[in-house]
C-alpha cells in the first residue's frame, strides 16, 4: 500500500506523521533546531525508522509550518493553516472551531464538513502568550514546562496580569516570587491572561461546536480548563496527539494530491 | 475563506480581509498598490486568489496606511478596484465595512 509522509517543521517542535490506507502508521515529535534541513531530515528519520521505512518507500510527502521551504524531500509545501485544519477535521469529522496555540504563534480557524478552512486568523508578530512564553515563565519559577498546567490548576486566588508581553510578564513574575506570591497564582493569573488573548483572537472567527485545541499547548491542562471556562466549549482534543495536526493534516493532503494526480477523485 | 492577515497590539487590530470566494484573481489590487502589499498565488485547495505578501504581514500597520491615507487616490485603492469586493481594511475607512457584515 502506498505511504504518505507530512512533514511539519514548526518555531519549536518539529513533527511528522505517515499514513497508509488512511490510518496513522507512525508519528514522531521533537524539537526544530536551527539548521532547516537537518531538521527535516531528523524528523523524517524520527517517524520512518521505528516502522522500517524510507524516504524511497513514500508515495507523496508534503511539509508544512514555518520550515516548510527547507524539507528536500518533499513533493509540495502547504500552508501550516489548512493543514491544521485538515488534520483536525481528519481526526474529530464534527470539528468547526480549532485553536492552534503554537511555539511562537496562535492561530484561530474556522473549519467546514470538507476539512476545508472557511474563515482563519493568525497572530504571530508577538510570542506573547505562546509556548515559548509559557517556556520563559516556567523557567523563572523553576518549574519544567509540563509542570505548569497542572500547578495552575491548584491557585486558589489567580494574580490579575495586565501584560502578556513575554519581557514585562517575566520581570513581573520574578518581584511577584521575591514577594511570596503562590506559584501557582502566578502561573493562574498568566494562563488566565493568554487565554483572554486567545479569546479575543477566536472572537473574530465564529465560535462553533466542535471546538478543539491542537498544537503543544493543547497538552497544558491549566490551559485548557481555562479557554473552556473563557468559552464555555468543552475543547474536544484529538487522538492520539494534538501536537501533530499539522503533520497529519500534511500527509491527508499529500494522499490527496497523488490520488489528483492518478487522476481519481479524492474519497 | 476569509482570511485575516496582520495583528492585533496596543494600538488596535490592523488585519486586511480577503474574501478567497469573492476574489476572482484579477491582479487589479497588485497594479494599483503603492507599497506591494498583496501577490496573486494558488492556495492549498488549488484556486489562485490574492493574499498579503508574507514580509508584509508582520508589519502591515507600517506599510498600508488603511484606505483612506492611502497613497493612491481614494478611488484608485485596492477596496476600490476590487470589482468583487473582495479586500476589506479593519482598520481606516473600512472598519464600518466590516461591521456592516
Amino acid at each position: 500500500m502506498p505511504y504518505f509522509a507530512g512533514i511539519d517543521i514548526g518555531s519549536r517542535g518539529a513533527k511528522g506523521c505517515i499514513i497508509e490506507d488512511g490510518k496513522i502508521v507512525s508519528y514522531f515529535i521533537g524539537d526544530t533546531g536551527p539548521e532547516s534541513v537537518k531538521t527535516a531530515w531528523y524528523t523524517f528519520e524520527g517517524t520512518a525508522k521505528p516502522v522500517g521505512l524510507e524516504v524511497k518507500d513514500m508515495t507523496y510527502v508534503v511539509a508544512t509550518g514555518y520550515g516548510r521551504v527547507l524539507v528536500p524531500f518533499a513533493n509540495e509545501n502547504i500552508s501550516e493553516i489548512s493543514c491544521h485544519a485538515k488534520g483536525a477535521q481528519y481526526c474529530l469529522p464534527s470539528v468547526r472551531t480549532i485553536l492552534d496555540m503554537g511555539g511562537q504563534d496562535c492561530k484561530a480557524i474556522n473549519v467546514n464538513e470538507k476539512g476545508v478552512v472557511t474563515k482563519f486568523i493568525m497572530n504571530d508578530k508577538c510570542a506573547g502568550g505562546t509556548g515559548r512564553f509559557l517556556e520563559v515563565i516556567a523557567s523563572v519559577l523553576g518549574l519544567t514546562i509540563e509542570q505548569i498546567g497542572p500547578v495552575a490548576l491548584t491557585s486558589t486566588e489567580k494574580f490579575p496580569f495586565n501584560t502578556v508581553c513575554a519581557v514585562f510578564a517575566k520581570s513581573e513574575a520574578l518581584t511577584l516570587l521575591k514577594k511570596g506570591t503562590p506559584k501557582a497564582d502566578i502561573l493562574a493569573g498568566l494562563h488566565d491572561a493568554i487565554a483572554t488573548r486567545c479569546h479575543n483572537l477566536l472572537k473574530r472567527v465564529n465560535i462553533e461546536k466542535d471546538f478543539t485545541i491542537t498544537g503543544g499547548i493543547s497538552k497544558n491542562t491549566g490551559m485548557v480548563a481555562k479557554m473552556k471556562e473563557k468559552l464555555g466549549l468543552e475543547p474536544v482534543l484529538m487522538e492520539p496527539d494534538p501536537q501533530i495536526a499539522g503533520a497529519l493534516g500534511a500527509a491527508v493532503f499529500a494522499r490527496e494530491r497523488w490520488l489528483a494526480k492518478q487522476g481519481q477523485p479524492p474519497q | 475563506m476569509l482570511a485575516n492577515y496582520g495583528y492585533v497590539d496596543g494600538t488596535g487590530d490592523y488585519f486586511i480581509v480577503i474574501d478567497t470566494d469573492k476574489c476572482d484573481a484579477c491582479e487589479e489590487c497588485l497594479r494599483v498598490c503603492p507599497e506591494r502589499v498583496f501577490e496573486v498565488a494558488p492556495d492549498a485547495y488549488g484556486k489562485r486568489v490574492a493574499r498579503v505578501r508574507d514580509e508584509v504581514v508582520t508589519k502591515v500597520s507600517y506599510v498600508c496606511p488603511g484606505p483612506r491615507g492611502c497613497y493612491a487616490s481614494i478611488d484608485t485603492n485596492c477596496q476600490r478596484v476590487c470589482q468583487p469586493g473582495a479586500i476589506a481594511h479593519t482598520w481606516g475607512v473600512a472598519a464600518a465595512v466590516v461591521e456592516e457584515e
